[in-house]
């Protein structure tokens, strides 16, 4: 790799290290994101100065000058240090702003001190100042992205576990099977529930299966036809599907769609449902003789 | 196509089926704001949800824009995406009329759960799809 040309600021972050360092401590103590509630002074010196010696050799590998990108090879430790530095200090409880805004604290000491080298060449002042402060600003930016990365790993997460426990099959009595489904069923939450229902049936030797969707909000043309491939497919099993919960509202939509229910038995509530259940598997439901008095 | 307002009052991308559900919240937030009736919201929520499914299904992804219209008040959608667009459309509305395994019903299901319905395809340059709901 070629040499980068010898700048202003490569110069005072190898001659001024220390002096850099203490200014941009001082600068983040001033702006109130040095946390010492979580940080000792040395701790936090530790970590300014491994990632400022990071920067600090990149600088002799990379011309600055140049468009700044961040995602390449030549970045790779520094991404690893800013990475490090994060995880470290948001574990503790930093938040996400005092993370840029503890980067960024870098950029005024730096400027102070190029205004120093270079006040006989206000030229060359405007153009290191400006290269530093794209540098400084892609480096927050890089914070803010791996933020915004682990967050979005975090809701995926939830989500997948979420699938997991939302097609729960019930039994509810003897040959009597629920699947209560709530919320969205897209196709692969549809391919879930088809598996745990066709499973479930084989399991508990069941008769009927109730597919209530009182917690499904709109039936579309893809809903029903998963609802309805479902209760073929439970047909198959040598067992009979009732589909329960479907609201007013619903009946009324799924009509103006087109869509046919065919043979599929349907009902209104789970409790009419259930009623139909235990007729097909030979149980009844009657009061007791009221012995309370 | 038709007289919307310049700005959408909320706009959702479409690219994973998951986004179908975004959107069709984003209607249902729209239209709890205009203080919607129960069955409009679900006749009209239906039918984004079609056509957004359509947009990723047949045209790859796409963008559905939600628009508040005045006089009178209510909520207009617009679905656009870059797809191959459809070549008859008068057949495309026929219910049972599918290109993928589905029932067929999308196109024809949605024109009859909204107020207005206003299609735009050619082949090669992508759908455009607007609804309006009942005000």
């Amino acid at each position: 790799m070629t040499a980068a040309p010898t700048t202003e600021v490569s110069r005072l972050l190898s001659e001024d290290f220390d002096g850099v360092l203490d200014a941009w401590f001082a600068t983040q103590k001033r702006d109130g994101v040095r946390r010492p509630d979580l940080f000792s002074d040395r701790e936090s010196r530790r970590q300014l100065s491994e990632l400022l010696r990071t920067f600090s050799e990149a600088l002799g590998r990379i011309d600055i000058s140049e468009p700044v990108d961040i995602d390449t090879e030549a970045w790779s430790e520094l991404r690893m240090a800013l990475s490090e530095i994060t995880l470290v200090r948001t574990e503790r409880g930093v938040a996400p702003w005092e993370m840029t805004a503890f980067m960024l604290a870098l950029k005024q000491p730096v400027f102070e001190k190029l205004s120093e080298g270079l006040a006989n060449t206000p030229e060359r002042l405007l153009a290191e100042a400006s290269d530093f402060g794209r540098v400084v600003d892609a480096f927050a930016m890089h914070i803010n992205e791996h933020f915004i990365a682990e967050r979005d790993e975090i809701i995926e997460r939830q989500r997948a576990e979420m699938m997991e426990l939302s097609t729960p099959v019930v039994q509810l009595w003897e040959r009597v099977l629920t699947i209560p489904l709530i919320g969205t069923l897209d196709s692969m939450r549809a391919q879930e529930v088809m598996e745990n229902l066709l499973n479930s049936i084989v399991e508990h030797s069941a008769e009927v299966v109730i597919v209530d969707i009182t917690g499904v909000r709109v039936v579309d043309t893809q809903v029903a036809q998963h609802l309805l491939r479902t209760a073929a497919a439970v047909r198959l099993m040598g067992a009979e599907a009732i589909i329960s919960g479907i609201s007013p509202k619903i009946a009324q939509t799924m009509v103006e769609l087109g869509v046919d229910v065919g043979e599929v038995t349907t009902r209104p509530s789970i409790r009419a449902a259930l009623d139909e259940a235990f007729r097909r598997v030979g149980f009844r439901i009657s009061r007791v003789e009221d012995t309370r008095v | 196509m038709n007289g919307a307002p310049a700005q959408p009052a909320a706009r959702v991308e479409l690219r994973r089926e998951r986004d179908v559900a975004a959107a069709r919240l984003a209607v249902s937030r729209a239209m709890d704001a205009l203080g919607a009736r129960a069955l409009r919201k679900t006749r009209f929520i239906t039918a984004v949800s079609e056509i957004a499914r359509n947009a990723l299904e047949h045209g790859g992804g796409g963008v559905m824009e939600i628009y508040n219209l005045e006089r009178p008040r209510r909520i207009m959608i617009r679905c656009r995406d870059e797809g191959p667009g459809i070549a008859d459309i008068d057949q495309a509305m026929v219910d049972g009329f599918s290109t993928a395994r589905s029932m067929g019903k999308g196109l024809g299901g949605a024109r009859r759960l909204v107020a207005a319905f206003r299609i735009e395809s050619r082949p090669g340059a992508g759908t455009t799809i607007e609804m309006e709901a009942d005000p």
